[in-house]
């Protein structure tokens, strides 16, 4: 890696690891690597990747973080990139109109019409590169930045589950029913998550969506 | 068992909280005030993270089946057990047909808003993912995954005989490590990684100044008003992990603060994170009232989290010290 990551605080809770560069696979293939192996220290209660970054929570913070600090750094810089065979489920989208409430905002900043959005959104196979958000919800990679649009300037108190959303240069499907700072610009249907099931989430990071259009509206 | 009378807006089972669970987007819930249920259950002999009734609208009422012994943690609000006064932060004995009612009014001899009904062997819904708290946004946990409605039946664990003689408490923490600024309530504050790409102003006004709780504010967020905090530059970042106590500014330059039940990640910039140390207090504030955030170093943050840790440890000294006196008050009989 040409330069090491940045970490932060957040809190007396956790620290937070952030790859420097372009959001790449490779480099979330090392974020998982790392997470598979720190997630075994003693200090740390959960490891959890987020988008080419990994967040640490601590069993209890340090008197002094800079020890735990520099075996991170260590580990990172040894640290291979895993490759994940995972597997691929397609999503059918219905793209603008009622389903997507924000698909005018997305029009506004990228120039591009509703068809060219819901072409240029449904071409890549988007691997699963982490969970979060909320229950099942996963954060794809590898979205075409033509269509990339800024996060809301504030949060819509809920979008339903199915949501098919952008915000920055990510691309999303929300699982349930919620807040989101995310611009809509589509929707799906699909469980994600069963709390009776083992592991509770439909996907897992290394498996991929593939969107597929059902209809474009407007 | 427990019915629930009332029609409870909001109120919810909550333990400690669910953890190891982020990685498939599941946040860690849990009690707003965790000090308030900690304690309530050292008093009850019950495990520290047994589940309680948190409370966050009034009034509440509620219809013991069983005999029991119960404590009310967290808020002074005014409960009586049938006409007869009970005393918050008190262990009390409650008797089989015997109905609780919780509601506001009076002078409060401390400022606080939410109440945790503790009982002795805990709410004894299923275990969820390793936790009782419910867990609102994937409707799971807690009962039914929801929050309390008129006709629920609480199941209640076995209680241990490890509680606190009936009659005696502790002085809640709201009195005893109190936290004010000029009048305001003080929150404690590490700062976070994007403090410095906010402007020298903002970051200035955002110490100085006061915080209203706006009533956009709940278990996931507290939607803050006051002065406008700006970025010295726009910035987007990539989705990370979060923990309860971030403060992120959205765009439109108005602060959240993430609660319990708040995503387990986010991508707005971040100011700085209220310390673990404080988020009970911050949990008990009311909507429409103002905090003052202080900065704090990490060895101060550290130091502050060992200060409730200490707290902790004496309510439980002071229950088994209790248990001690009372044994000992038996033989002399």
């Amino acid at each position: 890696m040409a330069h090491d990551p940045v970490i932060s605080m957040l809190g007396t809770t956790a620290l937070l690891l952030e790859a420097h560069g372009e959001t790449s696979l490779e480099t979330q293939q090392t974020i998982w690597s790392l997470s598979a192996q720190v997630c075994n220290w003693p200090e740390v209660l959960e490891a959890v990747p987020g988008m080419n970054n990994l967040m640490l929570c601590f069993r209890k913070p340090p008197l002094d973080p800079q020890p735990l600090i520099a075996r991170l750094l260590d580990a990172w810089r040894a640290a291979k990139p895993m490759a994940v065979e995972g597997r691929t489920i397609e999503l059918p989208v219905v793209y603008g109109g009622e389903a997507g409430p924000h698909m005018a905002d997305v029009m506004a900043h990228t120039g591009l019409d509703a068809h060219e959005i819901a072409e240029i959104h449904s071409a890549p196979l988007y691997p699963v590169y982490a969970l979060g958000s909320h229950p099942g919800y996963c954060y794809l990679g590898g979205m075409d930045h033509r269509i990339a649009t800024p996060r809301r300037k504030t949060p819509v108190l809920k979008i339903p589950g199915g949501a098919v959303s952008i915000g920055g240069f990510q691309t999303g499907v929300s699982a349930s029913d919620g807040p989101s700072g995310w611009n809509t610009i589509g929707s799906t249907s699909m469980s994600f998550f069963d709390v009776t099931k083992q592991p509770p989430t439909l996907l897992q990071p290394g498996d991929s969506i593939r969107f597929r259009i059902e209809r474009v509206v407007g | 068992m427990i019915e629930v009378l009332s029609s409870t807006a909001l109120a919810t089972v909550q333990d400690l909280g669910r953890f190891g669970a982020l990685g498939w987007g599941v946040s860690h819930s849990g009690a707003m005030d965790r000090l308030a249920l900690a304690a309530g259950n050292i008093l009850l002999g019950n495990d520290d993270n047994s589940a309680a009734v948190e409370i966050p609208i009034f009034p509440f009422r509620v219809r013991f089946h069983h005999a029991c012994n119960i404590v009310l943690t967290g808020a002074d609000h005014q409960a009586r057990l049938d006409d007869q006064p009970l005393q918050p932060w008190l262990v009390a004995p409650v008797r089989a047909g015997q109905v609780l009612t919780v509601e506001r009014g009076g002078p409060s001899r401390w400022q606080a808003s939410r109440v945790y009904l503790c009982v002795a062997g805990g709410i004894d819904v299923p275990l969820a993912l390793g936790s009782r708290s419910t867990q609102l946004r994937g409707q799971f946990g807690g009962y039914q995954g929801r929050t309390l409605q008129q006709g629920d039946h609480l199941p209640v664990g076995v209680a241990s005989d490890l509680h606190c003689p009936a009659g005696m408490g502790v002085v809640p923490p709201a009195l005893s490590m109190p936290l004010m600024v000029e009048g305001t309530q003080a929150i404690r504050v590490l700062r976070a990684a994007e403090y410095e790409a906010f402007t020298d102003h903002s970051c200035a006004e955002f110490w100085a100044k006061n915080w209203k709780i706006t009533s956009q504010s709940d278990r996931y967020g507290y939607r803050l008003a006051g002065p406008m905090i700006e970025p010295k530059l726009p910035l987007e970042l990539r989705s990370h992990g979060i923990v309860p106590g971030v403060i992120q500014v959205p765009h439109g330059g108005q602060p959240i603060i993430q609660m319990r039940d708040a995503q387990p990640s986010g991508g707005y910039p971040k100011i700085g994170t209220v310390i673990d140390a404080d988020l009970w207090r911050l949990g008990q504030v009311q909507i429409g009232s103002s905090v003052r955030f202080v900065e704090v170093s990490w060895p101060e943050a550290v130091k502050a989290l060992q200060d409730v840790t200490d707290w902790l440890e004496e309510v439980r000294r002071m229950v088994a010290l209790g248990r001690t006196v009372q044994k000992g008050a038996g033989h002399d009989q």
